[in-house]
């Protein structure tokens, strides 16, 4: 047990010594006498690190990963991407994962430069001008976005689109029952989100590409939204970067969206990494920490967070937002990730998804039995309708060795599969997933 | 003894020269990325996508070699402090040095790819690690359930006063304001008026702690409950607990524990036993994970049995037939994260906790408290100590006197210890301290390496205060313009003029 703690018996015995003390029981004498536990922690004693490594191991296996075992065909927001060697072994060097906030500029300019280059990133994947340090996730990006467009417009209503993640629209319901903000849920007809034009929004939600993977009309979004006075919130996959019109194109206010495609594994959901950026005349209101260039006192470059005191340490209760702890190692990695695949290599990527996901959705439809859900354009995910429900088809199929998507639900009339091709899967997969598709949904 | 553990003896790793940005470096035609060969037909982009939606023209990254690349993010590495490089005593922060077991306990395949959407039998590994380390952490707060889903404190925070929110929709409903302590962190009041609430704050009387006569002062119908941090921001334990825990119930609000300080007493006390309803664990102190340059963390929450109903969802839970399960609590406010909160970062936690075990995490606590009183007492004479008496795991000093004396200034010691091999101590914080510097050792220091922070501190206290303000003078840069930083917003590189 404590492996951890350096000191020795004779150390201790010197400390306490020095403090005036006879037992480390002294150390606590601020605890009154009813409030401590008795008899220690009810855990076991500390393990080895063999023995924790090889508990760590077993819980390990009785997962199944995917890999050639189980081949992924799953996306939903948390998607099956290649993490280059560079990716692992740069980002995650031991001087960015056990760092601090960059509260100190002048030994974190690590840090700081890796943010500010993301930041640049993102803004050039989005077509926006300003981009925060990093959110939690995609929801609590779609959160922080909402936050903004209320405190920008004064006005309390959001038309969400029906296309948003489902998950993500469901921690938007959680959090506003703390601000009162009201959600207006708009339908999805055809892959399409139909907005009401009777409403004075505070800002329209979107999706692009949407939950099902089809392609929004940004464009009718961008002229409801100039028309009611509303922001135009756009959660973006940063994938399609490579190849779709950026949001910034379409005029948006906010571009919001889920980082793990660049540079995270699909780790059951977590740490991902919550993309935000807008247009510059918000931000004062953008929630977290932004990193700005400056100059040192010899006028040298120099990096440090800035618009301080928009955060919560300063100004508390009339703060943008409480975030506080970011996800800055896991935007570390996206900036690796996106020089790696540098300016060819996004576009690459896009087609390769584009092209398995064309490849796997003919190979499909052409099952007697399986539908298209709709007839909007797709770009690397989409949803189809089946004669068995999704989660039987999702059990059937990972007997046959692969994770076959995610099943819709009742929303969509829960007899849906949604299926996402990355840059990952061969023909070779894709061929034999549509053959065992077609023998499990009989 | 020289102290070689926890100080770092090359501060200026790499200073006195620009790292270009990858854009400065970015060549046009280099390339680094490769891909699987797939023998899918290669269609073109306007063969699959109609073309109002392609882009005219690529989006702009950067080109770069892969070995440019790799020698970039690498010299950044040598402008960056780490735990991993020295003593990091920033109070509050809990930097302590997180054993490498927990990064290779986080990497395992069998955890890294794994769909977090994947059903409920192919996972059963993942969701028995969450369910028994939703068990540990119940077993160290005292508490009955918890949720995981919180990817960090002030997200914890937050789900926190949802769950109060929640509860007293059912009990009457019409409560509005949260107490806060004077000396909490900036968190908690700006979680408060997310959670629709409204701060209230109580001053802390002359020990340092909450005045439970002002406290009483403020309790009525209309509070929903009080968020207090034990040991608080100076270090010290809120010795009359139970009785602020008996006044808030009599009101029939909520006692919310933030556990920013937590390390500080594990195996010693719990919250469950102070009276808390709700606690938030920082897990990325408190346990291993480390920060990451600002995140991820995790800040998981528990509560007590009566609050369990309304627990984010759903929850892993064993079944009688052995199995896990998804389940969502009756009452659930909803889903907190996307998924199921930092699942990796809670591995690493998870790892951390098997491998100290219940015997060891008393250790922790109390090597924490050893380091903290060592060198406020070593400190003594050098320093104000406006609360000078037992603390926990920091103390809270100050350069008050040293200021009127001769113009030093908390900053001032904060730079000068970075030239000194250290990172500096939490300044201006809490803010009922003047030139507070707030300092937390962590148990993973050893006494030489205090010894060496206290005789740095010493000499920065004797040192010349002109000298002083010009440090740091051997750090990677100078002291940063961070007021032109916001005059003169630069937030990329595309924005420069």
């Amino acid at each position: 047990m404590g492996h951890y703690v350096p000191h020795t018996d004779a150390e201790i015995a010197e400390m306490l010594a020095f403090l005036g003390m006879s037992s480390l029981d002294d150390l606590f004498a601020s605890v009154p006498e009813a409030l401590r536990l008795a008899g220690g922690l009810d855990l076991q004693n500390g393990l080895s690190e063999p023995d924790t490594l090889a508990t760590m191991e077993r819980l390990a296996d009785r997962n199944r990963r995917t890999g050639r075992e189980l081949v992924c065909f799953a996306g939903g927001g948390a998607y099956d991407h290649e993490v280059p060697s560079t990716v692992r072994r740069v980002a995650f060097r031991s001087e960015f994962v056990t760092a601090y906030t960059p509260y100190q500029p002048e030994v974190a300019q690590g840090v700081l430069q890796a943010l500010f280059e993301y930041q640049t990133l993102l803004c050039r994947l989005t077509g926006m001008e300003v981009a925060n340090a990093s959110l939690y996730d995609g929801a609590s990006a779609c959160v922080e976005a909402v936050n903004l467009a209320v405190a920008a417009t004064g006005r309390q209503t959001v038309l969400l689109s029906d296309g948003v993640n489902p998950l993500w629209r469901e921690v938007l319901h959680t959090f506003a029952a703390g601000t009162g903000h009201e959600y207006v849920a708009c339908d999805v007809t055809n892959g399409v989100t139909r907005w009401p034009d009777d409403a004075e929004p505070a800002a329209l939600l979107v999706q692009y590409p949407n939950y099902l993977g089809c392609l929004e009309d940004l464009a009718a979004a961008r002229q409801l939204a100039d028309k009611t006075g509303a922001l135009l919130l756009v959660a973006f996959d940063p994938v399609a970067a490579g190849l779709l019109r950026s949001p910034g194109e379409f005029r948006a206010d906010v571009v919001v969206g889920e980082g793990q495609p660049f540079g995270t594994p699909l780790s059951f959901g977590g740490p991902y990494l919550g993309l935000f950026t807008c247009k510059r005349e918000h931000v004062r209101r953008l929630p977290g920490r932004l990193v700005g260039e400056t100059v040192d006192a010899d006028g040298r470059r120099a990096y440090v967070t800035t618009l301080r005191t928009r955060e919560q340490d300063i100004r508390r209760e009339k703060a943008s937002s409480n975030v506080c702890t970011n996800q800055t190692l896991i935007a570390v990695a996206c900036a690796v990730q996106l020089a790696w695949l540098g300016t060819a290599g996004l576009q690459e990527l896009a087609l390769r998804c584009a092209r398995g996901t064309r490849y796997a959705h003919d190979a499909l439809l052409a099952i007697d039995g399986v539908e298209p859900l709709n007839g909007a354009p797709i770009f690397r995910e989409f949803a189809v309708a089946t004669p068995t429900p999704g989660d039987v088809i999702v059990e059937r199929m990972a007997e046959e060795g692969f994770l076959a998507g995610i099943p819709l639900g009742s929303e969509y009339g829960d007899r849906g599969l949604l299926i996402s091709v990355t840059e990952r899967r061969t023909r070779d997969e894709i061929d034999a997933y549509a053959a065992a598709f077609e023998k499990v949904i009989r | 003894m020289p102290a070689a553990g926890g100080k770092a003896t090359s501060a200026p790793i790499m200073g006195h020269d620009n790292e270009p940005t990858i854009f400065e470096l970015s060549s046009p035609g280099r390339r680094a990325a490769s891909f699987r060969t797939t023998g899918l037909p290669e269609w073109d982009a306007a063969e699959l996508v109609p073309a109002e939606h392609l882009r005219a023209d690529p989006a702009p990254i950067a080109e770069i070699s892969e070995r440019d690349l790799v020698a970039h993010f690498t010299r950044l590495t040598h402008r960056q402090y780490s735990v991993d490089l020295g003593a990091y005593p920033l109070g509050s922060c809990t930097m302590k040095y997180n054993p490498k077991l927990c990064d290779d306990a986080a990497s395992l395949p069998g955890l890294t790819d794994v769909h977090p959407a994947a059903p409920a039998a192919l996972t059963q590994g993942w969701m028995e690690l969450l369910a028994d380390l939703e068990q540990s952490l119940c077993r160290v707060t005292g508490m009955h359930a918890a949720t995981l889903q919180p990817p960090a404190g002030a997200a914890g925070e937050l789900t926190g006063l949802l769950l109060m929110r929640a509860w007293d929709a059912e009990h009457g409903g019409r409560r509005s304001k949260i107490v806060i302590p004077d000396s909490a962190h900036g968190t908690n009041p700006a979680s408060v008026t997310l959670g629709g609430y409204e701060t209230v704050t109580v001053p802390s009387d002359g020990r340092g702690l909450v005045d439970v006569a002002a406290l009483r002062e403020r309790l009525d119908e209309d509070v929903a409950g009080i968020m207090l941090t034990n040991p608080n921001t100076l270090g010290l334990f809120e010795e009359d607990i139970a009785e602020i825990a008996a006044a808030v119930h009599e009101v029939g609000g909520l006692l919310y524990y933030d556990g920013a300080n937590l390390n500080a007493i594990l195996g010693v006390t719990r919250p469950g036993d102070m009276g808390f309803d709700i606690v938030h664990m920082n897990l990325h102190k408190t346990f291993a994970v480390p920060h990451g340059g600002g995140g991820p963390g995790a800040g998981p929450v528990a509560v007590s049995e009566r609050l369990a109903p309304y627990l984010p969802g759903p929850r892993p839970v064993l079944g009688d037939d052995g199995a896990y399960r998804w389940e969502q609590p009756p009452k659930s406010i909803g889903r907190v994260h996307s998924w199921h909160g930092n699942a990796l970062a809670l591995a690493r936690a998870y790892s951390y906790i098997l491998a100290n075990g219940g015997d060891g995490l008393r250790r922790v606590a109390e090597a924490a408290v050893l380091n903290a009183n060592w060198l406020r007492t070593r400190l003594r004479g050098v320093y104000d100590l406006p609360y000078d008496r037992p603390n926990m795991h920091e103390f809270v000093a100050s350069t008050s006197t040293l200021k009127k004396e001769k113009g030093l200034r908390a900053l001032d010691v904060a730079k000068r210890l970075l030239e000194e091999g250290f990172h500096a101590p939490t300044v201006y914080f809490p803010l009922i301290v003047d030139e507070a510097l707030m300092i937390e050792p962590t148990e993973t220091e050893s006494l030489q390496t205090l010894e060496a922070l206290g005789d740095a501190l010493e000499r920065i206290a004797a040192g010349d205060a002109e000298e002083a303000h010009h440090a740091p003078r051997t750090t990677p840069v100078r002291r940063v313009d961070e007021a032109r930083a916001a005059r003169q917003l630069i937030p990329t590189w595309d924005s420069r003029e």
